[in-house]
C-alpha cells in the first residue's frame, strides 16, 4: 500500500522534472521547428481533454494515469510534437455520463484542449461520444468496451483503442469451441457489458458448435454479486463448462466461494478480462488454474519494446505495469503518432483524417495496430492463455497473443451495422 | 431438493452478516432517530482494518500474532471508536437541528472516507485469510450435502449475536436505559440519565456491530472501496422493513431478504436488482411500520420541536433582493462563456430539483429519499419523444412534467399514507423500481448504455438561448412552488405538518392535500429533468439512482429546510462546490466531505435558516 504513495511522491518529483525539461523544450528544439510551428500560429503546447471515472474505477484507473503521464513525457523529452509540447487535462466524471459530458463542455470551450480521450465505463463512453459529435470534436476512446461506440452508434469524430466486447468474445470462442464440453454455464455482471458479452458467445459459440446448449445464466448486479448463492445456482444446473464475464470484486468474490464449494472442479471455464493484472493479482493464492482468460502477462511478456516500456514504469512508479497501465500509454503513443502524421496540425478534420488508417506501435511489442478506416476501431489485440499459480499468484501461461484485426466481423457486416452518416 | 436446502442455507449466511450491519443501524435509529448514512463506512472501515490488523503483523500472509479472530474483534472495537469519535465530534451538535439533517453530516463522513480509505489502502481489492479451523467444506449430518464451514459459522452467529443484544437490553443497566430513551428521550434525561454518554455508548454498540460485520466479511468476499454504499442501501431495507428500533423485527427482515436473495436468483436471475426493492414496497404498503415495529405515539400537538417558524410574506428587503438577484441572473448569460452557460442551465436545472423537493421536505414535513424518480422520468419522458417520435423539445418539455407528475401521482398515493422514515424509504423503493425498468427494459430505454442525441431544436441550440430557456423555465416553476406554499393549498399542507388531528379537525383532507402535493413536486422535477436531458444531449439511469436523490436532499438541507427559498442557496453552493472542487482536485470527495461537515456544523440551520437568524438579530437590535 505504501507503493501508492511512494509512486505518488516519486510522480511528483518526476513530473517537476518532467515539466522542467518541457519548458526548456522549446528552447532547445530546432530552429526550423520553431519556425515552422510559429509560421502555422500555434506555438502553444497541443492539449488533451482527458475523462475518466477515477474515484470510481481507481484499481484500473491510478495504472492508467501512471502510465499516460510517462507517455507524454516521452514524447515531450523527445521534443514534443513539431516542437509543441503535449499537455493534458484531466476529469473525474466520478461514472456519472451526465458529468462527464460537463467537463467535456468545460475542456472544449474553457480549457480550449484540441481533442478529447478517456472513458472507462461504456455509457460515459457513449455520451463522449455523442458530445463529439455534436460538437465536431475528435473523441479517442481508451477503454470502453461496447460495440456500439463504434458500430450501431458509431460517428465521424469518435475512434476506439481496446478490443471490443465481441473481439474478446471471439478470441474466447476460439479456444472454446475445442474444448469437449457441451453443457454450458454464463455468469456476466447484469449491464449492457454482460449481457452483451452473453450474448455474443452463445450466438459465436453455437455457430462453431451446433452442438453446445446453455444450461444455466446468472446475471448478478455489477457490484453485488452474492457469491454463495450464484455459485450453488450454477452448481445446481451441473454444467462441464462456464463462461465467466464478472470482473474485480464480484470476480474476486465469484472465485473466492467457487473454490470453496469445489465449483470449478472437474469443470473448464473460460473467462473474460481475468487474466488481466488488476483483476487476477488481487486473487492472490486464490487464483484458479487452468481457466482459459483474456490479459495481459506482463511478468513474462518479454521483447524489446515491452520490456523498456515494463523497466521504465517500475522504475517510476515502482510497481509492475498493468492492463490499464498499457492503455493508457497505447492512447498518448496513438495520439502523438497521430498528431505527427498531421504534422503538428490540430483542426478536427485534419486529425480525423489522419487518425482514419494510423498505424502506431503498441506498448505491448507486438504488431503495429492500425485504427480501422471502416469503424475507428483499433486492432489492438489482447492475450488469451491459461490462469496458472506461481510462487502464491495468479499468472498467464501458455499465452499467445490474438491479433485484434482477426477477431473482427467481415466488413459488409460493419458496415451495415454503422449508420450511413458515421462513415 | 438438495440445491432448496442449499439455497436456503446461503439464504441464511447472508441474513446473518446483513443482520450484523442493521441491527447496529437500528440501535442507532431507535435512540438517537438519526439516519445515519456512514453506517457502511463503518461497515467497510471494520473490514480494512481486520484485514490489516489479521494480516499486516505479520509477514508472508500468515495471520499476524493478533490471530485472526483476535483481529476481527479489534478492528470492531477500532470501528466503534472511530463511531464514538463521529458522535462526539460530529453528531452531538446536532441533536437540536431538523429531522434528517444529521443524514447530511453523515453523508460528509462517507465522502471523507472514501477517499481516507483509497488513500490508505490503496485502489487495489484486497483479499483477507480465510478463518482458522473453518477452511472448506463440511459433509451436513443427515442431509449428506457439503456446505462451507464459515457459512454455517455465521449461520450460528446471527441468532447468537441477537441472543446477547436481548440480553444486554432487557438484563442490563445500560439496556434499560436504552429502551427507556427509545421510547421518550425527554422523559429519560428529564429523571437525571446522561444522555450524552448514553448516545455515545449507543452509537459506539453501533458501530462496533457495524465494525464486526466488516470484519467477518474477510473469509467470504474481498475488501473494496465500494462496501459502503454497496451495504448501506441494503441494511436500511432491512431495518425499515423489519420497523425502525426492532432489533427482531431487523432480523425476520435479514431472514427475508437473504432468502429473498438466493432463491431470486433461481427464479428471476435477471431481477435480483429490484427485488429487495419490490419486496420493501409491498411490506410498507400493507404494513406501514414495517414487521414488528409499532406507530409512534402521537406527537402531541405544541411539543418542543413539533412547531416550526410560521412562513410569512417574505421582508421589503428580502423581496428587494430577490429581484435584484434575479435580475442578475438574467443578465448573467450575455456575459458569460460556453461553458459557464452550461453550468448555468445546469444550475438553473438543479435549483428547481431542489425547490420541488423542498415542497415535500419543507412544508409538507414528508422526507423523500427517491425525488429523483421524477427528475428522471421527466428526463426520459422527453428522451423517448425525441428518439421513437422525433418530437420537437417544446413537445418535450410539456410532456415530461405531465409523465413525472403521473408518476407522482401513482407512487405518491401509497407514500403519503405513511409517515417519517417509512414514507422516505417506500419513495425510494419506488425510485429504485423505476431506475431498474431504465436500465433493464433495453429495447425502448436503451438500458444504462442510455439514450443518445437528444439535443434542443435549432432554435435553442445556442447556449445563450438555452440557459435563458432555463432559467425562465426554473423561475416559472419555482414562482409557482412559492406561490403554492402561499396559498390556501399550502397552508393545509402545512396545517397537517404542524398538527395532522388539528387539521382534520377542521376538515382539511389529509391525504388528497399531501397527494396533490407529491403529485406537484414530482411534475416539477420532471420539468427539470427534460432540461437537463437537453441540456447534457443524453440521458442514463443514472439519472434516476440513488446518488442523484441524495444531491437533492443534500441541496435542501444545506440550503434550510425550515426556509423557503433556502434550496435555491443550498443547490447553488452544493452544484457550485463540487463543480469547483471536481475542477480543482484528485481529492475532491476529502474536501467536499469536510466542506459539507464545516457547513453543517456552523450552519445548522442551513445557509438560509443562519442568514434569517442573522437578519432577525439585526432586526431586533435595530428595534432596540
Amino acid at each position: 500500500m505504501d507503493s501508492g504513495l511512494l509512486a505518488r511522491r516519486s510522480l511528483l518529483r518526476r513530473s517537476a522534472a518532467a515539466v522542467a525539461v518541457a519548458a526548456a523544450a522549446p528552447l532547445a528544439a530546432p530552429a526550423i521547428a520553431r519556425a515552422q510551428a510559429a509560421a502555422g500560429g500555434a506555438a502553444g503546447p497541443i492539449r488533451i481533454g482527458e475523462i475518466n471515472s477515477y474515484t470510481a474505477i481507481p484499481a484500473f484507473l491510478q495504472p492508467y494515469r501512471n502510465a499516460w503521464l510517462m507517455a507524454q513525457d516521452e514524447v515531450n523529452a523527445q521534443g514534443g510534437i513539431h516542437g509543441r509540447r503535449l499537455e493534458t487535462v484531466f476529469r473525474d466524471d466520478a461514472g456519472r455520463p451526465e458529468d462527464a459530458v460537463r467537463h467535456a463542455g468545460e475542456l472544449v470551450n474553457v480549457e480550449r484542449v484540441h481533442l478529447l480521450a478517456g472513458a472507462f465505463l461504456s455509457n460515459v463512453g457513449l455520451a463522449l461520444s455523442d458530445f463529439a459529435n455534436q460538437h465536431r470534436r475528435l473523441f479517442v476512446a481508451s477503454e470502453p468496451l461496447t460495440d456500439a461506440l463504434v458500430w450501431s452508434r458509431g460517428n465521424r469524430f469518435t475512434f476506439r483503442l481496446r478490443p471490443s466486447t465481441y473481439m474478446q468474445c471471439a478470441m474466447l470462442v476460439e479456444e472454446a469451441a475445442k474444448l469437449p464440453a457441451r453443457r454450458w454455464a454464463i455468469v456476466a455482471p447484469n449491464y449492457e457489458y454482460g449481457q452483451s458479452a452473453a450474448r455474443w458467445f452463445k450466438e459465436l459459440l453455437a455457430r462453431a458448435r451446433p452442438d453446445v446448449q446453455f444450461v444455466a445464466e446468472q446475471y448478478p448486479a455489477l457490484g453485488r454479486i452474492d457469491a454463495g448463492a450464484t455459485v450453488q445456482a450454477l452448481a445446481g444446473a451441473n454444467p462441464e463448462a462456464i463462461f465467466n464475464v464478472t470482473f474485480a470484486q464480484d470476480l474476486t468474490n465469484f472465485v473466492r466461494q467457487g473454490n470453496t464449494r469445489g465449483l470449478f472442479e472437474r469443470r473448464h471455464v473460460v473467462s473474460l478480462l481475468t487474466g488481466e493484472p488488476e483483476y487476477l493479482l488481487p486473487l492472490g493464492d486464490e487464483a484458479p488454474e487452468g481457466w482459459i482468460v483474456t490479459g495481459y502477462p506482463y511478468a513474462d511478456l518479454d521483447n524489446p519494446r515491452h520490456n523498456a516500456f515494463r523497466e521504465a514504469y517500475r522504475r517510476r512508479f515502482n510497481e509492475e505495469p498493468r492492463c490499464g497501465s498499457v492503455v493508457g500509454y497505447d492512447t498518448v503513443t496513438a495520439i502523438a503518432t497521430m498528431l505527427r502524421r498531421t504534422g503538428g496540425a490540430t483542426g478536427t478534420d485534419a486529425m480525423i483524417e489522419a487518425m482514419r488508417g494510423l498505424r502506431f506501435p503498441t506498448a505491448f511489442g507486438t504488431a503495429e495496430v492500425e485504427f480501422r478506416a471502416i469503424d475507428h476501431q483499433s486492432t489492438l489485440g489482447a492475450f488469451v492463455g491459461k490462469t496458472a499459480l506461481r510462487d502464491g499468484r495468479g499468472v498467464m501461461v501458455d499465452w499467445r497473443y490474438a491479433d485484434g484485426a482477426k477477431y473482427l466481423p467481415p466488413d459488409e457486416v460493419v458496415r451495415q451495422m454503422r449508420p450511413q452518416s458515421a462513415s | 431438493m438438495d440445491a432448496l436446502i442449499l439455497q436456503a442455507l446461503n439464504g441464511l449466511a447472508s441474513a446473518s452478516s446483513l443482520f450484523l450491519v442493521a441491527s447496529g443501524l437500528t440501535v442507532i435509529f431507535g435512540v438517537s432517530r438519526i439516519v445515519n448514512f456512514a453506517h457502511g463506512s463503518l461497515y467497510m472501515l471494520g473490514a480494512y482494518l481486520g484485514w490489516t490488523l489479521v494480516t499486516r503483523f505479520a509477514g508472508g500472509g500468515a495471520p499476524g500474532p493478533l490471530g485472526f479472530w483476535g483481529g476481527v474483534l479489534l478492528a470492531a472495537l477500532a470501528v466503534g471508536l472511530i463511531g464514538v469519535a463521529i458522535e462526539v465530534l460530529l453528531l452531538r451538535r446536532l441533536y437540536r437541528a431538523p429531522e434528517l439533517f444529521p443524514l447530511l453530516a453523515t453523508f460528509g463522513v462517507v465522502l471523507i472516507v472514501q477517499d481516507l480509505a483509497l488513500w490508505a489502502w490503496g485502489p487495489q481489492d484486497l483479499l483477507g485469510p480465510r478463518a482458522p479451523g473453518l477452511h472448506g467444506a463440511v459433509e451436513l449430518p443427515l442431509l449428506g450435502l457439503r456446505f462451507p464451514r464459515y457459512e454455517l459459522f455465521l449461520i450460528a452467529l446471527g441468532p447468537v449475536v441477537l441472543g446477547l443484544l436481548w440480553l444486554l437490553f432487557r438484563r442490563t443497566r445500560f439496556g434499560l436505559l436504552i429502551r427507556a430513551a427509545t421510547e421518550d428521550r425527554e422523559m429519560v434525561g428529564a429523571l437525571g440519565v446522561d444522555q450524552r454518554a448514553l448516545f455515545t455508548g449507543v452509537f459506539f454498540l453501533g458501530a462496533v456491530l457495524a465494525g464486526l460485520a466488516g470484519a467477518l466479511q474477510l473469509p467470504r468476499e474481498s475488501v473494496n472501496l465500494h462496501m459502503d454504499l454497496a451495504v448501506i442501501v441494503e441494511a436500511f431495507v432491512v431495518v425499515v422493513v423489519g420497523g425502525l428500533g426492532s432489533l427482531g423485527g431487523a432480523f425476520l427482515a435479514a431472514l427475508l431478504i437473504g432468502e429473498l436473495h438466493a432463491f431470486g436468483i433461481l427464479v428471476f436471475p435477471r431481477i435480483t436488482l429490484v427485488l429487495v426493492f419490490l419486496v420493501m414496497a409491498v411490506v410498507l404498503v400493507l404494513r406501514p411500520h414495517g414487521l414488528a415495529g409499532a406507530a409512534p405515539a402521537a406527537v402531541p400537538p405544541g411539543a418542543p420541536g413539533a412547531a416550526e417558524p410560521v412562513i410569512r410574506p417574505a421582508p421589503l428587503a428580502l423581496r428587494r433582493f430577490a429581484l435584484a438577484v434575479f435580475a442578475l441572473a438574467c443578465a448573467l448569460p450575455s456575459v458569460l462563456g460556453d461553458y459557464a452557460l452550461s453550468v448555468f442551465a445546469d444550475f438553473a436545472v438543479f435549483v428547481l430539483f431542489a425547490m420541488s423537493l423542498h415542497l415535500l421536505m419543507g412544508p409538507g414535513g414528508m422526507a423523500s429519499f427517491g425525488h429523483a424518480a421524477y427528475f428522471g422520468i421527466g428526463a426520459y419522458a422527453a428522451a423517448l419523444l425525441a428518439h421513437h417520435l422525433a418530437a420537437p423539445m417544446a413537445a418535450g418539455i410539456a410532456l415530461a412534467p405531465l409523465a413525472a407528475g403521473l408518476a407522482g401521482l401513482a407512487f405518491g398515493w401509497f407514500c403519503v399514507r405513511l409517515s417519517g422514515v417509512y414514507a422516505a424509504m417506500l419513495t425510494l423503493a419506488f425510485a429504485q423500481i423505476a431506475w431498474s425498468v431504465a436500465f433493464q427494459w433495453v429495447e425502448v430505454t436503451g438500458g444504462d448504455n442510455g439514450i443518445l442525441g437528444v439535443w434542443p431544436d435549432a432554435w435553442a441550440r445556442d447556449r445563450r438561448v438555452f440557459a435563458w430557456l432555463a432559467l425562465a423555465l426554473s423561475a416559472g416553476g419555482t414562482l409557482l412552488l412559492l406561490r403554492a406554499i402561499h396559498a390556501p393549498f399550502g397552508y393545509a399542507l402545512r396545517a397537517l405538518r404542524d398538527s395532522a388531528p388539528r387539521a382534520a379537525a377542521i376538515g382539511i383532507p389529509a391525504l388528497t392535500v399531501r397527494w396533490l402535493a407529491f403529485a406537484f413536486a414530482a411534475g416539477l422535477a420532471g420539468l427539470a429533468g427534460a432540461l437537463f436531458a437537453y441540456g447534457k444531449g443524453s440521458v442514463f439511469p443514472t439519472l434516476l439512482a440513488i446518488p442523484r436523490s441524495v444531491d437533492a436532499l443534500l441541496m435542501v438541507l444545506l440550503g434550510g429546510v425550515r426556509t423557503v427559498t433556502g434550496p435555491i442557496w443550498g443547490a447553488l453552493a452544493y452544484a457550485g462546490l463540487s463543480e469547483q472542487l471536481v475542477r480543482a482536485t484528485d481529492h475532491w470527495r476529502l474536501l467536499l466531505g469536510l466542506a459539507i461537515v464545516a457547513l453543517v456544523l456552523f450552519f445548522p440551520e442551513g445557509l438560509a435558516g443562519a442568514a434569517r437568524r442573522w437578519w432577525e438579530a439585526r432586526e431586533s437590535d435595530g428595534r432596540r
